[in-house]
């Protein structure tokens, strides 16, 4: 089955003002969103991405450049990942649209693995 | 680590975070001192976002309030550095950590949360303070949630705390449970805290029902809470507990399916919550230790009556009765005086009921009291004086803004106006 990664975009906004029983509530829809994917054992892995902008590295005249991602001054940064199995595109879309993360001003991008046939 | 079994408690457990943050707060603010309490609040609430922006990839760790305490002291720790009144040794702060069923840490969080309740409750600080203080720093409720819970606006209740803290600095009250010779006076203040907090989600009628039914509860858990403890939990505090427990068993039964208020009368008594009922009894029986007869015991007593009884008929009127006018006696207040008569009318019948209520009616108190003319209204229908119930109910109607109340008293109106 191809396997397809969720890339969660979302804005470095401020969630300073949600109440402890708003936050409850948040965690109730991811885990369940959570729990769905694994319960079909579609789930694959996950990771947060660190809230910095990490590095850019790239190569000038032959040399490395390495500069600092520009986390403070983005509009939007990618937050994390999920990792998925799904039949095709539909089905991926269709997983991603239940996330909460588009509740809460996030966006997400959903790529198709593009593994090396075996044999 | 990610820990799936760990995932589903927040999704089953009602309040979680909001008794966390209660938690942490009292704990972090016996650690870091009163003085810095609003730094704590900050740090609590910056490690509640982190968890809410880690979890959902990593899934919840396996000691959710160890990881949370972790975060918020080390934030707290790297505020004081920064403030540099504290050198690198700062690091050595130790914070016991328990797992969540470890017994000794269950008592400690419960110890750092009698401190901090007797603190919001000082006497110095105004009452409105007090309950505000005790919601946010110990209940863990928001700012916005207490303002739906009392129908207040958010400001005016940010500017109450505001208030209630800048006493807690000029008093420089302290975090410390009261010591043995004070403990009995500032008891008093804690226990009418706890009981005007739940009286507030029982009471009121208008607002969000699923707040005012937390605040219920809320009151409830401190309640027990100071009732547990081995100093601070005398008899009186059983007797406020039990009174609660038995208040609250009912709650749910007082609506019907369409969401229209009902009497005691009315109510389907098999919808009373048994288990609540229990712990209500467990905490009557602890109450009868003592020669006090607290206010709180006659209470609890009229509340036991009414939710032990099998049915609306069969209640214990004449002990009913008997508790209101030793209650009156104590502290006469036209409120008593009429449930009083309520109970009246049960054991010496409406006519009696109606004569005593002709004698009350000139308390100025009870002029714009609705529920004096909604019981009056109730007393002269059960005598078959229709009319004179229907400008009864008039009255009420146009004395409440309260829109259950006023359908309530507007049935009446209709059936009775049908009968005629």
């Amino acid at each position: 089955m191809p396997q397809y990664i969720l890339l969660l975009h979302e804005t470095p906004s401020d969630f300073s003002n949600f109440s402890p029983e708003e936050v409850q509530q948040i965690f109730g829809e991811y885990f369940a969103w959570r729990s769905k994917i694994q319960a079909e054992g579609k789930y694959v892995g996950s990771n947060k991405l660190k809230e910095e902008g990490g590095r850019h590295v790239s190569m000038r005249n032959g040399k490395a450049r390495v500069v600092d991602g520009p986390y403070a001054e983005a509009k939007e940064v990618m937050g994390g990942y999920f990792i998925i199995d799904a039949a095709n595109y539909d089905e991926a879309v269709e997983i991603s649209k239940g996330c909460p993360h588009l509740k809460y001003d996030g966006w997400i991008e959903v790529r198709e693995t593009d593994p090396v046939p075996a044999g | 680590m990610a820990s799936e079994s760990s995932d589903h408690i927040y999704q089953s457990v009602d309040h979680l975070f909001r008794r966390r943050a209660g938690q942490l707060i009292a704990t972090l603010t016996r650690i870091f001192g009163i003085e810095r309490l609003d730094q704590v609040e900050d740090a609590v609430q910056d490690a509640m976002v982190r968890a809410l922006r880690l979890w959902p990839y990593q899934g919840a760790p396996d000691n959710p309030t160890a990881w949370l305490i972790q975060v918020a002291k080390n934030r707290m720790l790297d505020q004081l550095r920064r403030e540099s009144r504290l050198t690198e040794t700062t690091d050595e702060i130790e914070i016991p950590i328990g797992g969540e069923a470890d017994a000794a840490f269950a008592n400690e969080v419960h110890d750092d949360q009698l401190r901090m309740i007797f603190t919001c409750c000082h006497p110095l600080i105004p009452e409105d303070g007090q309950i505000a203080l005790t919601l946010k720093t110990v209940g863990g409720f928001s700012v916005s949630e207490i303002a739906r819970a009392f129908l207040a606006r958010g400001p005016s209740v940010t500017k109450t705390i505001v208030r209630a803290k800048q006493r807690l600095r000029e008093f420089e009250i302290k975090l410390e449970m009261p010591t043995p010779d004070k403990l009995p006076s500032r008891l008093e203040s804690v226990l009418k805290v706890v009981y005007l907090m739940f009286n507030e989600g029982y009471s009121a009628l208008e607002g969000e029902e699923l707040v005012r039914t937390d605040l219920c509860h809320e009151a409830i858990r401190l309640g027990e809470l100071l009732a547990g403890h081995p100093v601070a939990g005398a008899p009186k505090v059983h007797a406020l507990a039990a009174l609660l427990l038995f208040q609250a068993a009912r709650l749910t039964a007082r609506c019907d399916a369409a969401g229209e208020l009902l009497l005691l009368s009315e109510q389907d008594r098999s919808l009373w919550d048994r288990a609540m009922i229990k712990r209500g009894l467990y905490q009557l029986r602890r109450s009868a230790s003592g020669d006090e007869v607290s206010d709180y015991h006659l209470e609890a007593e009229i509340a036991s009556c009414h939710t032990l009884a099998e049915s609306f008929e069969s209640t214990d009127w004449p002990r009913v009765l008997d508790c209101y006018e030793e209650l009156l006696n104590r502290k006469p207040s036209p409120v008593v005086a009429l449930n009083r008569i309520v109970a009246l009318a049960k054991v010496r019948g409406v006519e009696a009921g109606l004569v005593e209520l002709e004698q009350i009616a000139e308390d100025r108190t009870l002029r714009n009291y609705y529920p004096f003319y909604a019981t009056r209204g109730e007393l002269l229908r059960e005598a078959g004086r229709n009319n004179e119930a229907i400008e009864c109910y008039r009255y009420a109607h146009n004395l409440t803004s309260s829109e259950p109340i006023r359908r309530f008293v507007m049935k009446r109106i209709t059936d009775l106006s049908r009968e005629r």
